[in-house]
């Protein structure tokens, strides 16, 4: 059969016709994802990055819960404006134990990479309970019932161990002290021996202002109070590091 | 009782989601498969309350012709327009929360849980149901055979309706994987994985069986969709669930490997799902109503191969100056600037496939329709390969010009297109001579076109106005504007962009009351449409 | 060392890579434009239309 009228085949063959579409599709992805599982340069190397305490983790899951990727990036890009407004730029170090990333790709409001530190836990919660009594322009929902929510803490160990399972380096001291760790950071005047010796550079006290109990707002402004804190960038060699 | 096994599964189905229920471990998990309880008992109630097949009108059959499995397609078409209306009308929704933000009602109608809905409603509900029911409608008239299987074909319909009902109430709920377009979790992703090896099965299955020799390029891009999309899905989903009986899971990457897995995902759920679908849709739909053949037939392969290799490349534009490596960046913006070749090629062969008749554009709305949408596709692929220029993106990603540029393709392409197909399947379905009312298409298609225009363009300004807004210095070396500055700068824009929203809606509904009349089987008491004196005598 | 792995494989992609693309690209469009498969292509195009379905009570 001459070459040329194979064409035809192709053409005439469902299977094939799916096999070759699937090969054609895969290339791209191959060539361009791949790469970055194994390129070791693909994550810079700092010092100061360490995995979410238990609190944290659960007030990134209600970060995640209530959308607010939709309208916040975590992702500040090299320009003078952004690193001038929001602080020095993103590293990819800065989310490797984020599963899944939350670098965002729209900024109704601000970028939230770094927002750690910047306000007061008081300021976080009474502008999650009415945005607009401390900022009168904002356009950001209402989020008061957190502060009426008690944080469900059945799944805090499993939580941890579904986070191992995907490669966070958290030791077994770590997840045989979940419950504990994440009570010790929320209440004030509770022995956290244990989890500073866990967690460098964690803050714990009583995020929500309610001592009584450990709320969802407590969770989420332990989460935001962290945000873009950990990273030494004293000791950071952009250009060794370069890509 | 015809419907038996199926009122088996349904109830059985039924029980199982109860029994998650009540072993579920996280408060969302239980109210979730409470919820799914009651959808599938419902739908159980449903088939028990209804008549036999044989007491429904038997199908319209032809002897010359084979008998096409023509009920799902029914279905379907009445649920694109139902779920179109509703997305559309959630879209409105959230635009005038950007607008008004006491519109919020917390917890489970705020933007961050509504604004997934949305995205979901209009691309995986109107759109996931105008893709299945038109590649039903299409594989069947190309292949002259009917489909392999019916109860797989309704099987894959309402297995796919579930999965919405599924996703929808999830995000209401707060079950979400915050991986955009890729939201639900992972029981869901589990779900939608089976329901669609099942489309993969029926569809690969009938194009075996066809009985013409070609297999028609519409079918091609129909195939290419699914199987990329099955393949995107899984990788893209790859979780650790907390626990079997729990809403939550841990993706299995992290940090800048699960940013660019996310957006080969995302990008390419525009480049298969919103994409390579409909081009399948408008391979077909256009040659029939335009009764002529596609202009060129070659091309079409071209624009096959070239789109289906491309397109896949296109992700990292989305990730732009992030902590992705540059290389990536780089290879991203590179072939997003070649996609507008083959695009571009596409949108010629629709256009030129009217040669020789292009008083149809005046004379048939449902052309009209395609030209339309056929226009937008060429516009937003031009906008596309800018946008993923580095130095453009920077001013423009993370603000409304990217909103802007995804409603115009969807809005514009993605609607008119899945419309035009809606009113050229409806009649046909229905055994109808004509549609109710071709002059409530003409309403539709200039309440559709201007609420499009109005929302790119003001999108276009309040976007570039933003970007430029945030890199604003004064002579003294400060940034000008607070943040909070750039948000008050934006408000009557989102009044202007919800307006927009608003007579696209309009153009929804009217076109749900033509369909639903046309079903009906009226007519409308109206001026005909003028056809020109110059059309020969037939 | 992982930056002259990455040396290498862009050094591939910017020669042998480029140049297997281009010639897969080149002999699809040879395939489609050969002389003979008009005809073939022609046919196919008609494919939708063929299958006439008329509107309404036509169609018994």
């Amino acid at each position: 059969m001459d070459i040329l009228g194979k064409h035809g085949v192709i053409e005439r063959n469902a299977t094939l016709l799916l096999t070759l579409s699937l090969v054609v599709v895969c290339i791209g992805g191959i060539v361009e994802v791949a790469p970055l599982f194994y390129f070791q340069n693909t994550i810079e190397k700092v010092e100061g990055m360490r995995p979410y305490t238990p609190l944290e983790l659960a007030g990134r899951d209600i970060y995640i819960r209530e959308g607010c990727y939709t309208c916040h990036s975590q992702m500040i890009r090299p320009f003078r404006d952004e690193t001038e407004r929001y602080g020095h730029y993103s590293l990819a170090a800065e989310s490797m134990y984020d599963h899944s990333f939350q670098w965002g790709s729209k900024r109704t409001g601000p970028d939230l990479a770094r927002v750690g530190g910047r306000y007061s836990d008081e300021w976080h919660v009474e502008h999650l309970t009415n945005p607009q009594s401390l900022v009168p322009e904002s356009i950001m929902p209402k989020y008061g019932f957190l502060a009426e929510t008690d944080l469900d803490t059945n799944n805090t160990m499993a939580s941890l161990k579904a986070n191992v399972a995907v490669g966070v380096p958290y030791s077994e001291d770590a997840v045989a002290n979940a419950q504990r760790d994440l009570v010790a950071q929320a209440t004030p005047g509770a022995d956290t021996s244990g989890l500073i010796e866990r967690y460098n550079n964690v803050r714990a006290e009583d995020f929500d202002g309610d001592p009584k109990r450990i709320t969802e707002m407590d969770a989420l402004v332990a989460y935001l109070q962290m945000l873009g804190t950990l990273v030494d960038f004293t000791t950071y060699d952009a250009q060794a590091n370069f890509r | 009782m015809h419907y038996l096994p199926w009122i088996i599964v349904l109830g059985g189905g039924a029980f199982f989601a109860l029994v998650l229920s009540g072993l579920g471990q996280d408060a969302a998990f239980s109210a979730h498969w409470g919820i799914i309880a009651v959808v599938l008992g419902l739908g159980a109630i449903i088939l028990m309350r209804r008549p036999e097949p044989a007491a429904v009108a038997a199908p319209v059959s032809r002897s010359d012709a084979p008998t096409y499995i023509d009920g799902p397609i029914r279905a379907g078409s009445i649920l694109t327009v139902f779920w179109g209306c509703v997305g559309f009308l959630v879209g409105l929704v959230i635009a005038l929360q950007l607008a008004w933000p006491d519109l919020n009602l917390e917890p489970w109608f705020n933007f961050g849980r509504m604004r997934p809905l949305h995205t979901s409603a209009v691309v995986f509900a109107f759109g996931g149901t105008a893709l299945i029911t038109t590649s039903f409608y299409v594989v069947q008239r190309t292949c002259r055979a009917p489909m392999i299987s019916e109860n797989l074909a309704w099987f894959v319909f309402w297995g796919y309706q579930l999965f919405i009902v599924m996703a929808a109430t999830g995000y209401l709920l707060g079950i979400t994987q915050s991986r955009e377009y890729a939201e639900p979790e992972w029981y869901v992703d589990l779900w939608l994985t089976i329901v669609w090896v099942a489309y993969l099965i029926l569809f690969l299955g009938t194009l075996i069986k066809r009985k013409e020799p070609h297999i028609y390029v519409a079918n091609w891009f129909y195939l290419a969709f699914i199987v990329t999309i099955a393949l995107l899905h899984v990788v893209n989903n790859l979780a650790m669930p907390v626990s079997l009986l729990g809403s939550k899971s841990y993706s299995l990457f992290s940090g800048v490997q699960d940013a660019l897995t996310q957006w080969w995902y995302g990008h390419n759920a525009v480049g298969f799902f919103l994409t390579a679908g409909f081009l399948g849709m408008m391979y077909y739909f256009m040659p029939k109503q335009a009764e002529r053949p596609v202009y060129s037939y070659r091309l079409s392969i071209i624009h096959f191969w070239a789109l289906i290799f491309l397109y896949i490349w296109a992700g990292p534009h989305h990730l732009h100056y992030t902590a992705l490596p540059d290389w990536a960046q780089t290879l991203g913006m590179v072939f997003s600037i070649m996609l507008w070749m083959p695009s571009w090629g596409g949108m010629i062969n629709g256009l030129m496939t009217l040669r020789g008749a292009w008083d149809k554009v005046r004379t048939d709305p449902i052309i009209r329709m395609m030209v339309i949408a056929i226009a937008f596709y060429g516009m937003s692929t031009f906008e596309g390969p800018v946008m993923s220029i580095k130095s453009v993106n920077g001013l423009s990603h993370y603000t409304d010009w990217t909103i802007g540029h995804v409603h115009s393709g969807a809005l514009g392409w993605v609607g008119m297109i899945s419309f035009a197909a809606v009113y050229f399947m409806v009649p046909r379905l229905w055994g109808r001579r004509q549609l109710y009312s071709p002059r409530m298409v003409n309403w539709h298609f200039w309440l559709a076109t201007t609420g499009i225009v109005i929302y790119a363009a003001v999108m276009w300004v309040s976007g570039i106005m933003q970007g430029l807004m945030w890199r604003e210095y004064d002579d003294q070396g400060f940034l000008v504007y607070s943040f909070a500055e750039t948000v008050a700068a934006l408000h009557p824009y989102y009044i202007a962009r919800a307006f927009g929203g608003l007579l696209y809606l309009a153009g929804g509904l009217v076109m749900a009351f033509n369909i639903w009349m046309t079903i009906r089987g009226r007519v409308r008491d109206e001026r005909p449409i003028p056809t020109t004196a110059l059309q020969p005598a037939e | 060392m992982p930056t002259a792995h990455y040396d290498m494989l862009r050094h591939f992609a910017d020669s042998w890579g480029l140049l297997y693309m281009m010639a897969i690209f080149l002999s699809v469009v040879f395939f489609l434009l050969r002389p003979g498969a008009k005809a073939n292509a022609m046919a196919a195009a008609r494919i939708p239309l063929d299958d006439n379905e008329p509107l309404g009570d036509e169609r018994k």
